[in-house]
């Protein structure tokens, strides 16, 4: 053993300085956010809760095409569908159990009309299993709901896709 | 009817030191995890309350209600008990501390072996709880945690033996007037430092809280407590850190006593003073616990054995030497 390194044992010097750098670490700014109040910024590429989307005139967009439902790797989605009276092919149940639902995001990739998407929503706990199987109505109007953000979203990751 | 009185005026005055002690426990279990995310940049507990002061109270509230699971292959009594008793030598030890010169709630002679003696005796609660939990984890716990505070309990002892050889009484209120003029801490630095290291050990902080390393032992002697029980280990244990706290203020950072005796500082009264060096010592404690890695335990034993007891054996002789030398002993 070195007379430095022995000196240094003795007098601690390697804990003084981590004790100092403590104390100068104190009075710095705060690397996390303070959550519930306030919250980090999210890429519009964010995976979180699903929606279904509707066209501007209020027609939703899915045209039961089940590309989704067959990508699913965890096969969350369930679709039934049956034509419409005036000939369009629509979904009559449209369920994502979103307890099984692993959030990759493929059931967004592989949709062609932009139907379903996964919004910039990641609190949506809740306190019974059955509030977190989705049908149809709910995805609807979660879509409702965050249409103006889903759109800017599609629309500023359009580029990409 | 005057013994009456006497009974009630000595348990308004237990009550009286009792109760601030138990709110700042809880007070020093929120500073500790506020310090620990400080130095973390984290923010640490700050929604209930001011500042999140009321957070341990919200945690107690919170073990109240929680079940007590008492395992089935456990000793039962034993297993109630070990709780108890941590939680009662905890504070039982407060009864000598001189707040100022006087308050104090037992002023008895040999204060100092009495708090050496209940901070052994605390050993038992964690020996009691790990033992009778009959489970593996806990017993291993509690075997380190023995033979970990037994160890160290052995430099602590002589490092007091250091200061009654410079104050000549065993009396914490003798002890702490011996620094009027100059606090022990600067004739007996070394032993400051190295008590205080015994002390982290002594209460299972880290760097040596192996008797409850999460990574190898779960939680150690609590595992298999719960509600209100694991509450009164965590309420204990935090009892006995800021005893040692105010163990090392009084021994060596002079007590009530205010660092110098000008206008300014000799208005504040004296027992503000302990209080500051209280905490000042525990601030120290939770920094520690932040910047500083785990021991082995070989590391731990080696520390506690081969450096610290013959060192503070050394400055045994060195103090007497220096003391009989210069006809400095007291009560010539």
């Amino acid at each position: 053993m070195s007379l430095i390194r022995f000196f240094k044992i003795i007098f601690m010097i390697d804990f003084l300085t981590g004790l100092i750098m403590a104390v100068k670490e104190i009075f710095k700014p705060k690397k996390t956010i303070n959550y519930p109040f306030e919250k980090g910024s999210i890429s519009p590429r964010a995976r979180g809760e699903h929606a279904l989307r509707r066209y501007p005139n209020g027609e939703e967009r899915c045209i039961a095409c089940k590309l989704c439902e067959a990508v699913c790797p965890a096969q969350a989605i369930t679709i039934e569908s049956s034509e419409r009276e005036d000939g369009s092919r629509k979904t009559t149940r449209y369920d994502i159990d979103m307890l099984k639902c692993i959030y990759c995001g493929l059931c967004e990739q592989s949709c062609p009309v932009d139907a379903i998407v996964q919004g910039p929503n990641f609190e949506f706990a809740t306190e019974t299993r059955e509030e977190l199987y989705y049908n149809k109505e709910k995805l609807l109007e979660n879509g409702d709901r965050w249409e103006n953000i889903l759109a800017a979203n599609i629309n500023a990751d359009s580029s990409h896709r | 009817m005057t013994e009456l009185f006497i009974f009630f005026e000595q348990i308004y005055r237990i009550l009286f030191l009792l109760i601030p002690v138990l709110v700042s426990v809880a007070m020093i279990v929120w500073l500790d995890r506020r310090v620990w995310a400080f130095v973390q940049k984290r923010r640490g507990p700050n929604v209930v309350g001011p500042f999140g002061l009321f957070q341990t109270l919200a945690d107690a509230l919170k073990y109240i209600f929680k079940e007590i699971i008492i395992p089935a292959s456990s000793n039962k009594v034993i297993f109630i008990l070990a709780p108890i008793v941590t939680m009662t030598l905890a504070l039982i030890a407060w009864a000598v501390i001189p707040f100022s010169e006087t308050f104090v709630l037992a002023d008895i002679n040999v204060g100092i072996l009495y708090l050496f003696a209940v901070s052994s005796l605390g050993v038992y609660g964690i020996i009691m709880g790990g033992w009778a939990s009959n489970s593996k984890y806990p017993f291993l716990g509690a075997i380190r945690s023995a033979a970990q505070m037994v160890s160290y309990e052995v430099s602590i002892g002589v490092i007091i033996i250091n200061v009654l050889l410079c104050v000549g009484s065993l009396n914490l209120s003798d002890i702490v007037l011996a620094q009027k003029d100059l606090w022990f801490v600067i004739p007996l630095f070394p032993m400051f430092i190295i008590f205080f290291i015994s002390a982290l050990a002594e209460t299972n902080r880290p760097p040596f809280d192996l008797p409850e390393a999460e990574a190898e032992l779960v939680a150690g002697y609590q595992t298999e407590y719960s509600g209100m029980m694991y509450a009164m280990f965590w309420l204990g244990e935090y009892a006995n850190i800021l005893l040692m706290c105010a163990m090392g203020s009084i021994l060596f950072l002079g007590g009530w006593l205010s660092p110098l005796d000008l206008f300014p500082f000799n208005v504040i009264p004296a027992p503000i003073w302990l209080i500051l060096k209280i905490l000042f010592l525990f601030i120290l404690f939770a920094l520690i616990k932040a910047i500083v890695p785990r021991y082995r335990y070989d590391q731990l034993m080696k520390l506690g054995w081969k450096i610290f007891l013959p060192f503070s054996l050394i400055y045994v002789v060195l103090t007497a030497s220096f003391l009989m030398y210069f006809d400095l002993l007291p009560g010539n």
